[in-house]
């Protein structure tokens, strides 16, 4: 680049505008060149990810029609990803819906809906009521991802939300953001955790431990790409909802009869 | 040639330092794994596909219990999963003689998912286990890889508990549901494809609500006048005939 013969100082020691401007120019020529070779070197790490890359967008599908409040799911969560056994750390969890005649909406959750149901309230005082399993949605646009301040929270290829307990702080910025109230603080890693949608099952083709152990098959995983897969299945089917659409959070739990009062 | 001026010489070496420094830094200091996703470290992913795996999943049990598997799978009990009782055993599939899953036979292990409570979905199979053979373990009477009730339940409240907690407390009580259900038998096989049905006239309800009814207890009512003429609506359409208002 150099080797263009530049033009002589006519100014002596001293800089004249013109070739200011001209080593100015110069300079940018050089600056884009080195852009240039780490935009190369920036490249071939680009092909290694593509290697990485499936065309699979993995999801959840929730019947609350089916659930029968058993939770079997919240057990088995437990079991599977090593969660803390006291009653207050959960991945998944159930709440019980009870919508009195009179408006009143009770939610109960007693130990992630593995307590005891209350027996308290008349049924005659009672208009309807259900079971909601609730998790990490998954969004397509995740809260927790934007808020943290490392980086420690990412969207996979897949369109799966993990943490890297490497990275967490554990600043508890994504368990403020989640507005579904995802996620705890791990008592003994002090890093965030939530719900990975069992990526280390799902990845060697099981199903989620939740999904596994459903006995009515409330639970429906697959692949949002698959047109043949159960929960596209699913939501050609049944009438949809998510859990706060006005967020713009574009959350991927999928449930079908959904209540207005679940909120 | 000339020389080239002090200025650019000084400049350039600071550039060419500039770009050799980013260059060293790309290639040999940040880690691969920080380098191909850009903001998070690819090898967190392979952290979390490292993870110990504990439920085995139901394909792998039919290779060696098959006799379970054929007499589950064409039960009441085919959605269920081998290790929604049996409990976690992928190290039972991997090494069967070192792990052994649980196999309930308690009687408080059924209910978990069998009690009844009104939030369950109706046509779920519930019972209330004080009333329901007390103490008896329920594997007594039930095989649980095919589950099904001794009899056919002679009651419908066997199913739809929560219409006859409603009814028990309506002036409907003394009459039977297929007083006004006509059920086919085929209902009790398969009870979401074969449906009851409803009565489909008004002059149905009126064999005991239309004056001149031989039921004296019966509130009458005109028929021919009440509700248009009963063309548009269906007595049931506005009365809950499981609970119907007195007045």
């Amino acid at each position: 680049m150099l080797a263009v013969p530049l033009s002589t100082p006519t100014g002596g020691r001293l800089m004249n505008r013109l070739n200011f401007v001209k080593l100015l120019s110069k300079s940018a020529i050089i600056l884009v060149t080195g852009n240039f070779f780490s935009t190369v070197l920036k490249g071939s790490s680009d092909t290694a990810a593509k290697a990485y890359t499936h065309m699979k967008r993995y999801a959840l599908g929730i019947q609350i029609d089916k659930c029968i409040g058993c939770a079997n799911c919240v057990k088995a969560c437990k079991i599977e990803n090593n969660v803390p056994r006291q009653p207050f750390y959960f991945r998944t969890w159930v709440e019980r819906y009870i919508i009195k005649k009179n408006d009143e909406v009770v939610v109960e959750c007693k130990e992630g809906g593995a307590g005891k149901l209350s027996t308290e309230l008349e049924e005659r005082e009672i208009l309807r009521s259900f079971f909601v399993p609730k998790l990490c949605n998954h969004c397509d646009n995740p809260p927790c991802a934007q808020v943290c301040p490392v980086g420690a929270t990412f969207k996979t290829e897949e369109g799966i939300v993990l943490v890297d307990d490497d990275r967490c702080i554990g600043c508890s910025y994504c368990i403020q953001a989640c507005p579904y109230g995802a996620r705890y603080m791990h008592p003994e890693k002090k890093t965030a955790d939530k719900c990975t949608l069992c990526y280390h099952r799902i990845k060697q083709g099981l199903l989620p431990a939740c999904v596994e152990v459903c006995p009515t098959q409330a639970r429906v995983f697959g692949d949002l790409e698959s047109n043949a897969s159960p929960l596209t299945r699913l939501k050609r089917m049944k009438k949809i909802h998510v859990l706060k659409p006005e967020l713009n959070t574009k959350p991927k739990v999928f449930y079908t009869d959904l209540d207005g009062e679940v909120k | 040639m000339k020389k080239l001026p002090d200025q650019i010489i000084r400049i350039s070496i600071i550039f060419t330092a500039l770009i050799l420094f980013t260059i060293v830094i790309r290639v040999f200091i940040i880690p691969e794994d920080l380098k191909e996703k850009g903001i998070f470290r690819t090898s967190a992913i392979k952290q979390e596909l490292a993870k110990e795996i504990h439920y085995a999943g139901s394909e792998i049990c039919v290779d060696c219990h098959e006799e379970q598997y054929d007499a589950k799978h064409n039960g009441y009990h085919k959605e269920l999963s081998c290790e929604v009782c049996h409990g976690p055993s992928y190290e039972h599939s991997e090494e069967p003689d070192d792990a052994t899953p649980e196999a309930p036979r308690k009687r408080k292990f059924c209910p978990v998912c069998h009690t009844y409570n009104l939030s369950r979905p109706t046509g779920f199979p519930q019972i209330n286990p004080f009333a329901h053979n007390p103490l008896e373990p329920c594997i007594n009477c039930h095989e649980p890889h095919d589950p099904r009730p001794l009899e056919t339940p002679k009651e419908c409240a066997g199913c739809h508990r929560s219409i006859a907690t409603t009814l028990a407390v309506s002036p409907h009580v003394k009459l039977e549901c297929i007083t006004c259900h006509n059920t086919p038998e085929d209902h009790k096989i398969n009870p979401r494809i074969v449906r009851p049905g409803k009565p489909t006239e008004s002059k149905f309800c009126g064999k005991c609500h239309a004056d001149g009814s031989s039921n004296r207890e019966a509130p009458k009512i005109d028929i021919s006048v009440h509700g248009e003429n009963g063309e548009k609506y269906l007595c049931w359409q506005c009365h809950y005939p499981h609970l119907p208002e007195v007045d």
